[in-house]
């Protein structure tokens, strides 16, 4: 039975990086008795999978990974049994089994929301709301990134769903995912970009709210909507 | 939450943030007013390889499972975070509190090998404690020192307050009784050192002094009066099966040395080699019994989570249940998936049989630690491993479908020849003939691949080796290029690789493994010269050693290349280890004679041990 697990990644948890939080669910599940299925062959491997990398210094409410159990009673006993070996910082907030077929976590994901604060202590670099305003307006909104192969342009309009600002904070819902990565400093340089100024490494505090995938008719929705409680 | 002692746009900057964090599973928390007592325990190297060391976690649960007592961890932040915490001027904190050291009641230091003494100075300086033990007041956690380099405590004496030797798990209670008592009433901090001073295993060294002869030897070691004991005893666990064990071993986000479950089976080793510190430090051998074993690991399977277990002892085969230990494990980790890491075993039929069902066979290789190359030379090391029982091992292996050979030597034993280097060579080509021979052409699936790989000898003390001079680099270069030389000689060259280890840095071991008081000042002097992490290569700094001996006036020559004299008083004279100086000297004279003396299962050799009155003096000899 394959399960999509939710879970929320705050606190001291920021500092730790996509592989180890891999290696931390590893250990959580054995910790927690679940029934999880294995590879077969030497060296067995916990058949799971994650949907997208979270960086290093960003929290999360919206991280999910998949599983594959033998067996488990039901959601709740589940998520109860896991949240009783979690270190301080990870919930595991919500578990539903996917129906026979879905698309693996990682595959599913198209978006995610963000929400960025300016970091205590720190200023606005540029006023947040005009340039929310104004990138709205703009047909185009061009971002030059820097890969190993050298540059490539892309339009971030294309990929930015949602921007809205209030009280402090730019929301946002954008591209995530392999054919499209946008990621929220991208968004928060083009706004900074208006002033012809640059972010400050530690300007903001980024949030990430929730991960989508798209529902059959195109619209998006959590990754835990493909599945259903159990 | 807990607030970090760095501030965020610092651990965005260093490396690896999570060595400073803490908020690891299974690490301890405790309300700060319902305590009475704060225990640092500090491993004075990164995280990775502290949090890998099985000693601290022992204690840590230790500690912890005092209602008064809260333990937390300390190791050496990584050179990226120490200059911040220097630029910044940010003092050294615990991990699970964040606090800084220095507010703390005891701040525990583990030393685990010579090459570490720098950064004991560092977590000083970082913590803002006083170097030296006579300066330091209440306002200042008593540093402690303990672990294996702890039995010759003078290099570093002036920078600890007490040193614990012997195994902590039996005195420590006693010691913080004391402390708090006499904090109580009030007790200024030298009288509660020296009251600590007479406990059993406790050294505080401020109170004895150190005389020389016009040569530079030791002419006496005398206390400030006639209450502090002259002769410190190690400390010892007699039962080792109803004692302390982390039931809840700390799990690292980032993955260390040790990513996994250690199950310690015994301590100590019958074997008596003579160049072994381990195994005359840890005598005499205690085994655990199997049904504390098999308890303790399906437990700590179970708190940690991790995906392996591996077994901890010096010498693993030697422990009397081994198979009804391993046949358990076996099934019990198949059933949840846990893997089993292997110690290195003797190469026999049964350690084959059980690598052959846990590991892959080619990936896996064969390890021999022969460490001389003749048998002359291993009768002097006292070591047991015959070319025959290498040979069948290999021989055996080779058919079961293993390719792969791993050998361990010493360069620099004491009366090693130029017959005992090329030995090295001729046995590793002896091992790919075997293998020639054994496995017809159309079998080879794999090319054999040997490994050979050479240390530099450093004695030490409390073994029988201690009165041995150690060589001048030159020497030990051109051992290593004699070896080389000799491999490249042999008819199946082709499939032997060597490795050799730095020489530089083995002096310096030398110096500290074996030094007196004096040298502390060097310590001293090259740490403030910027030595640190002397332990990892690419940070060890040569020339500043150099420059810091010379600076002291202290030779490197006199601590290295002296055969000491037998009636020679050493620094380390006044600790009992448990084995007398008597049986050593014996020892060195048999190794000088190449006579072999038996193990501890085959006949006691009445090391002194005995007087412990546990583990293996306790049972009948004339086994295997
Ligand atoms: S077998 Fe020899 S080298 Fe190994 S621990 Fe025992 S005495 Fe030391
Ligand atoms: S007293 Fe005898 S049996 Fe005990 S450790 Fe020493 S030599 Fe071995």
């Amino acid at each position: 039975m394959k399960l999509r697990v939710k879970f929320s990644k705050n606190g001291c948890m920021k500092f730790i990086g996509h592989l180890d939080v891999m290696r931390y669910f590893q250990k959580a599940m054995r910790r927690a008795h679940v029934d999880i299925a294995y590879s077969t062959g030497f060296s067995p491997h916990q058949i799971m999978s994650f949907a997208s990398p979270l960086s290093i210094g960003l929290t999360s409410d919206g991280e999910y990974f998949d599983m594959e159990v033998n067996a488990a009673e039901s959601a709740e006993e589940l998520k109860t049994r896991l949240n009783a070996v979690m270190a301080e910082g990870i919930v595991v907030t919500d578990i539903r089994r996917l129906p026979e077929g879905a698309k693996n976590a990682m595959a599913s994901v198209a978006a995610a929301g963000y929400i960025v604060r300016v970091r205590e202590g720190f200023e606005q670099g540029v006023p947040f709301a005009e340039a929310v305003e104004r990138f709205q307006k703009e047909a185009h909104a061009y971002y030059v990134k820097q890969t190993k192969k050298g540059e490539t342009t892309l339009d971030l309009k294309e990929g930015v769903h949602t921007l809205s600002f209030d009280q402090n904070a730019v929301t946002m819902m954008i591209d995530t995912g392999s054919s499209r990565n946008i990621k929220p400093e991208m968004v928060m340089e083009c706004l900074y970009s208006y002033y012809g100024k640059q972010r400050g490494d530690f300007d903001f505090v980024i949030h990430r709210t929730e991960t989508y995938g798209r529902a059959d008719n195109g619209a998006f929705v959590p990754l835990s909507e493909a599945g259903e409680v159990f | 939450m807990r607030t970090l002692a760095l501030p965020e746009e610092i651990l965005l900057t260093i490396e690896k943030p999570a060595r400073y964090i803490g908020g690891e599973v299974n690490s301890v928390m405790k309300d700060r007013s319902k305590i009475d007592l704060r225990f640092c325990m500090c491993f004075p190297d990164v995280y990775e390889i502290g949090m890998s060391h099985l000693g601290i976690q022992i204690l840590y649960d230790m500690f912890n499972r005092w209602e008064d007592v809260w333990c937390e961890r300390v190791y050496s932040p990584w050179i990226d975070a120490d200059q911040v915490l220097r630029e910044k001027k940010i003092p050294l904190f615990a991990l699970e509190s964040q606090d800084p050291i220095r507010d703390f009641d005891f701040l525990g230091i583990t030393l685990q090998y010579e090459m570490c003494y720098t950064n004991v100075l560092q977590i000083l300086d970082l913590s803002r404690i006083p170097f030296f033990s006579t300066e330091r007041t209440w306002e200042h956690p008593i540093v402690i020192g303990g672990g294996p380099c702890v039995y010759n405590p003078e290099p570093i004496a002036p920078f600890f307050d007490l040193f614990y030797i012997g195994e902590g798990e039996t005195m420590y209670r006693r010691l913080l009784d004391l402390y708090k008592e006499m904090r109580r009433m009030g007790a200024d901090r030298t009288s509660f050192l020296r009251e600590a001073g007479k406990l059993p295993g406790i050294y505080a060294p401020q109170f004895y002094t150190p005389h020389y002869h016009e040569d530079g030897t030791l002419s006496g070691f005398t206390a400030e009066d006639d209450s502090m004991p002259l002769t410190i005893r190690k400390e010892l666990v007699t039962d080792v099966s109803s004692t302390y064990y982390p039931q809840k071993p700390v799990v690292p986000f980032i993955k260390c040395t040790q990513d996994r479950v250690v199950l310690e089976i015994q301590r100590g080793c019958i074997r008596g080699c003579r160049f072994c510190q381990a195994g005359q430090l840890y005598r005499p051998v205690r085994e655990r019994s199997l049904s504390m074993l098999k308890e303790q690991a399906i437990q700590m399977i179970d708190s940690t989570g991790h995906e392996e277990i591996s077994l901890s002892s010096l010498s693993s085969s030697d422990y009397s249940k081994l198979p009804e230990l391993l046949q358990y494990l076996i099934e019990e980790c198949a059933e949840r998936k846990v893997n089993i890491s292997l110690p290195s075993l003797r190469i026999d039929a049964f350690s084959l049989d059980v690598m052959s069902k846990i590991q892959d066979i080619k990936k896996s290789s064969l390890t021999f630690a022969p460490e001389a190359g003749t048998q002359r030379l291993r009768n002097v090391i006292n070591k047991g491993l015959t070319k025959e029982v290498i040979l069948n091992g290999a021989i055996e292996a080779f058919k079961g479908g293993w390719t792969r050979v791993k050998l361990y030597f010493m360069l620099g034993l004491p009366t090693e020849t130029e017959a005992d280097i090329r030995g090295i060579a001729e046995l590793a080509n002896e091992i790919a003939a075997a293998f020639f021979e054994t496995v017809p052409k159309q079998q080879r699936r794999e090319k054999i691949q040997i490994v050979v790989s050479t240390s530099f000898f450093i004695p030490k003390p409390f073994t029988p080796f201690q009165w041995a001079p150690m060589y001048p680099k030159e020497t030990y270069i051109e051992k290593a290029y004699a070896t080389r030389k000799a491999i490249s000689e042999q008819l199946n060259q082709r499939s032997i690789k060597y490795n050799w280890h730095e020489a530089d840095v083995s002096l310096i071991e030398g110096v500290l493994a074996r030094g007196d008081r004096r040298v502390a000042g060097v310590l001293l002097n090259a740490y403030r010269r910027g030595c640190f992490f002397d332990a990892w290569s690419e940070y060890y700094h040569h020339e500043e050693w150099l420059a810091a001996f010379e600076e002291c006036g202290l030779s490197i020559d006199f601590y290295t290349m002296r055969e000491r004299k037998l009636d020679e008083l050493f620094p380390w004279d006044f600790i009992d280890c448990g084995v007398t100086k008597q049986f050593l000297k014996q020892e060195w004279e048999r190794a000088m004679a190449e006579e072999i003396t038996p193990n501890c299962k085959q006949k006691c050799n009445a090391c002194g041990a005995a007087r412990y009155g546990c583990g293996i003096c306790m049972e009948p000899k004339g086994g295997a």
